[in-house]
């Protein structure tokens, strides 16, 4: 039975703690009125000197998503005037601290989500190797329910019009109205509070529901042995993928792509799935070779390490690809409504961020992993996992941030206090979890094939 | 690896309480024994309807590209449609020999020999229509980066028909390789019980001298490893480059950033559906029934069951941001209310019901393990690839931008029987490969027998059984 050692749980703690001061420190800070803007934007001039930050760069991330979304926001008159360029700076500052909150935590959520599709995986596909490593799994799913309320308090928020991150939210269909958008006379079946509530609803539900169900199931497997819960969880792994498949594909249609959502991407979802899966796969490689190295999990042995690292090594890949069919495909064909999403990213403010994210993601990994000795090291597998999970925080951060904070991002205080705060909440509430249970997974068909396992 | 020790729940995939000899008896008997009529019946077809094929290509030739229904809007029908139709049928003896081999997967090597023979004629076939859909075919070499007089005139690399180019020979010389170095220890198995002389010299020649020695074994497995590891990725590059011949372009409905991985996964799908339909005569035909089991059957259902998924996932990620566009000109692509309801009604309705519709039967285990069903199936899979890769084509093709440029698409017979010649083709070299070539890898199915073989399984789980026993 393993316990949460003290210095964990004040480590994570403290994590928790330092995260919500960085987080208030945000909000406390970010700009009330159009006054502080200015203010803040000539002081930010003030510091550093020649480079004209903000104030002369039109071409902002909203700017180049549609001219109509800027004529036809809060104030009416046009493009470049200046009140109304104010007021959409007003509305990026205010955003960011939100912004720096939704990245974690969404980053969390789903690498706890896809920790639970790489469990069910396992199951279905009736692995051998994987048994030993299956509380491990179990463990990280442990936060899927606390990441979920957050996320959904977090979205109610943002549908009372707390924050600008969905600037549909603020968008009307009607072409009288004020705050017309003619993209809303065609999305608003889709895109409308109610139903965007509603929906993200049911994705927390079937996950949450098939947690429940599948762990709940492989317990009482362990107590009885009955091959009888063994193929029922087979089942329930099986109609779990299939429902997050499809869950999936529109939850992050919802949650990051309607963030900028004069855009679209047919291939956002798979994209979004790769870079979590292989999140979650790494922090399963990384809380195993942190038991491990306690000595808690003696059944499992380097070629364990081995298999996860190769698929780290994999998903690494995968996602480039998926990377890169997606902005090739709208790089290569220009077409303005897409382009305008990777304006931005590919030669606005956020390259470094875009191009350092496929360092860290692809060229990284594949370099590193590569060697099959190197993937038995744990220290090596470690320092690969840290920077594919950098990478792919850095990820989420390009595909939240142009859309909500525009160019006016900054890795600053609040930033890293929600990344400290979440990641904190996680530590705590995984360990937690695998606290309740004893490591090693009993009457499993599976379990002596996973035990002297080599390869 | 694993050992030999396996979780009895694991089902036998070798049955028939074999024995290596055995193994070795029942690969080499197509080999050592002679054709029957219905293999000269089988032959005889296919080679007529190559021979019409041939036909029909020099025809297409000689006359020009006009003899076939091709017109100034739909100006690529049925040849692309085809191309990428085998290209697709290919895949799976990728997947199979290479995915699977990474992923450990035993009951691969019943059928690894034959999906990588059943890749590499589905390849030859499809290189033939980047071929000879060429107004020019005799200027086909200018597709490649050579020096030249014309002041060294070079290539355009910004052109996914090029990346064809270089992706399809790439795909055809590594699953080439790939086979053969699998081969050598079947052939010179093959070349020491040969007694006629000519046949000795054959299979020595192509055995390459293996003696099976240790080192040889180690290196030849590190190869192994190493080339599914390369064939893995050119595995999904390939039908990748296939789909940027579409999605790179601005056409509505071909361009769409989730082609790439939709064709994989559709390729994947078809080609697992062209396997079972091969294999499931092949067994029987060559007494193979110990070898590709229920299990086999099975487990590639379940394939079909997850890659047809993934592609019923994009249709449906291609559906909804059609609509969520709110592009007028999305109304009419492939998969939209305009297809269903438009002149293609009937193309868009193949699509649905054999891709989307049909293979949801394999969600019964009682279909999904029977061998007529699953052969039915495998082949309304196929009959729905093919028309997937026709609506992609012609349907978004027919109803552009331009109304004035809209227009129809019918085949002349010559389209058809350049179709009905590769097929031929296909089944001329697959029915010579059933009688000369080891259709299972028996190097490989030995090595699994003593932890597989249904015997052996017995024997081991017996002391212990007595609870598990029914």
């Amino acid at each position: 039975m393993y316990t949460v050692s003290s210095r964990l749980r004040t480590f994570s703690i403290a994590l928790i703690i330092i995260g919500l001061f960085g987080i208030g420190y945000g909000f406390i800070t970010a700009p009330k009125t159009v006054d502080d803007v200015k203010e803040m934007m000539h002081s930010a001039e003030d510091s550093h000197g020649a480079t004209t930050h903000n104030e002369e760069k039109a071409t902002d991330a909203h700017a180049m998503q549609s001219a109509e979304d800027h004529g036809s926001s809060e104030v009416s008159e046009g493009h470049g005037d200046e009140a109304s360029h104010y007021e959409h700076v007003l509305s990026q500052a205010q955003n960011r601290p939100w912004t720096a909150i939704y990245i974690p935590m969404i980053f969390f959520l789903l690498i706890s989500v896809c920790a639970l599709v790489f469990y069910a995986i396992q199951r279905a596909a009736s692995a051998g190797w994987s048994p030993v490593l299956f509380r491990v799994m179990e463990g990280v799913t442990g936060y899927i329910v606390i990441g979920s309320v957050i996320i959904l308090v977090f979205l109610a928020a943002s549908a009372m019009h707390a924050n600008h991150m969905f600037a549909w939210m603020f968008k009307s269909s009607d072409p009288t109205a004020a705050n017309f958008d003619f993209a809303m006379e065609t999305k608003e079946w889709w895109l409308n509070v109610p139903w965007f509530l509603i929906r993200s609803v049911i994705y927390v539900l079937i996950w949450i529901g098939f947690r429940h169900l599948i762990l709940k199931n492989a317990r009482l497997q362990e107590e009885t042995g009955d091959m009888k819960y063994f193929k029922k969880s087979f089942k329930f792994s099986v109609i779990f993928l299939v429902m997050f498949l499809a869950s999936e594909l529109f939850m992050a249609f919802d949650w990051l792509m309607s963030i900028d959502y004069h855009w679209f991407s047919q291939l956002y979802s798979f994209y979004v799935f790769a870079s979590m899966f292989v999140s979650a796969i790494t922090v399963i490689a990384l809380v195993t070779i942190y038991l491990r190295a306690k000595g808690l999990l003696p059944q499992v042995n380097d070629s364990h390490i081995h298999d996860l690292a190769k698929y780290m090594f994999a998903f690494s890949i995968f996602w480039t690809y998926l990377w890169y069919a997606q902005f090739m495909l709208q790089w290569y064909a220009n077409i303005p409504e897409e382009a305008a999403y990777f304006h931005p990213r590919l030669i606005g403010d956020y390259q470094p961020l875009f191009m350092g994210m496929v360092i860290l993601n692809f060229v990284f990994p594949i370099l590193i992993l590569m060697n099959s000795d190197y993937k038995r090291i744990p220290w090596f597998v470690v320092f690969a996992g840290i920077i594919i999970l950098v990478g792919h925080y850095l990820d989420v951060f390009v595909m939240v941030s142009p859309g909500t904070v525009g160019n006016h991002w900054s890795f600053g205080i609040p930033e890293i206090g929600a990344l400290l705060f979440f990641a904190g909440l996680f530590i705590l509430v995984v360990f937690s979890s695998l606290a309740k249970k004893p490591l090693e997974i009993k009457k499993d068909p599976f379990i002596k094939e996973s035990e002297i396992f080599h390869y | 690896m694993m050992g030999h020790y396996e979780a009895p729940i694991r089902e036998p995939i070798i049955t028939g309480d074999k024995s290596y000899h055995d193994v070795t008896l029942d690969v080499v008997a197509p080999i050592e024994g002679k054709a029957n009529k219905s293999w000269y019946i089988a032959f005889t077809i296919a080679l007529v309807a190559f021979l019409w094929g041939v036909g029909a290509i020099i025809y297409t030739i000689g006359t020009g590209i006009g003899v076939w229904g091709l017109n100034n809007r739909i100006n690529w029908a049925w040849d692309i449609t085809n191309f990428v139709w085998w290209v697709g049928i290919g895949h799976a003896g990728t997947l199979i020999s290479a995915v699977l081999l990474l992923f450990r997967q035993k009951w691969r090597m019943g059928i690894n020999r034959s999906a990588e023979a059943m890749t590499i004629f589905a390849v030859f076939q499809a290189g033939l229509f980047p071929l000879i859909h060429m107004g020019r075919i005799w200027n086909g070499f200018y597709t490649l980066p050579v020096p030249n007089p014309l002041g060294s005139l070079w290539v355009n690399f910004n052109s996914p028909l090029l990346w064809d180019v270089f992706a399809i020979s790439t795909y055809l010389s590594v699953s080439l390789v790939f086979w053969w170095t699998g081969l050598l220890p079947d052939f010179a198995m093959i070349r020491d019980r040969a007694t006629k002389p000519f046949q000795k010299k054959i299979y020595s020649l192509v055995s390459f001298g293996w003696s099976g020695r240790a080192k040889d074994w180690q290196r030849f497995e590190e190869v192994s490893l190493v080339l599914a590891g390369l064939a893995t990725p050119l595995v999904l590059s390939v039908h990748t480059i296939v789909s940027f011949d579409f999605a790179t372009s601005v056409i509505p409905g071909w361009h769409s950033t989730v082609y790439p991985p939709y064709f994989v996964a559709g390729a994947v799908f078809s080609g697992f559906a062209m396997v079972q339909t091969l294999l499931l005569i092949m067994r029987k035909v060559s007494n193979l029934e110990d070898y590709i089991t229920r299990v086999h059957v099975e487990n590639m259902n379940k394939v079909i069951l997850v890659t047809g998924g993934i592609v019923t996932v994009a249709y449906l990620s291609e559906l909804f941001v059609g609509w969520y566009t709110g592009s007028s000109y999305e109304d009419f692509v492939y998969l939209s209310v305009g297809a269903a309801t438009g002149p293609y009604w009937w193309a868009f309705w193949s699509l649905i019901m054999c891709v989307a519709v049909i293979p949801q039967f394999f969600w019964i285990k009682k279909i999904r393990t029977n061998y007529i069903w699953t052969f039915i199936i495998s082949i309304f899979i196929n009959i729905g690839m093919w028309f997937e890769r026709f609506d992609i084509i012609v349907i978004n093709l027919s109803r552009g931008h331009l109304p004035s440029s809209w227009t129809m698409f019918s085949p002349t017979f010559v389209d058809i029987g350049i179709f009905v010649g590769t097929l031929g083709f296909f089944f001329v070299l697959f029915l010579l490969y059933a009688r000369t070539f080891p259709v299972i890898a028996q190097a490989e199915v030995k090595s699994i027998l003593k932890s597989s073989g249904n015997n052996y399984k017995r024997e081991r789980d017996n002391p212990t059984a007595k609870k598990e026993e029914v």
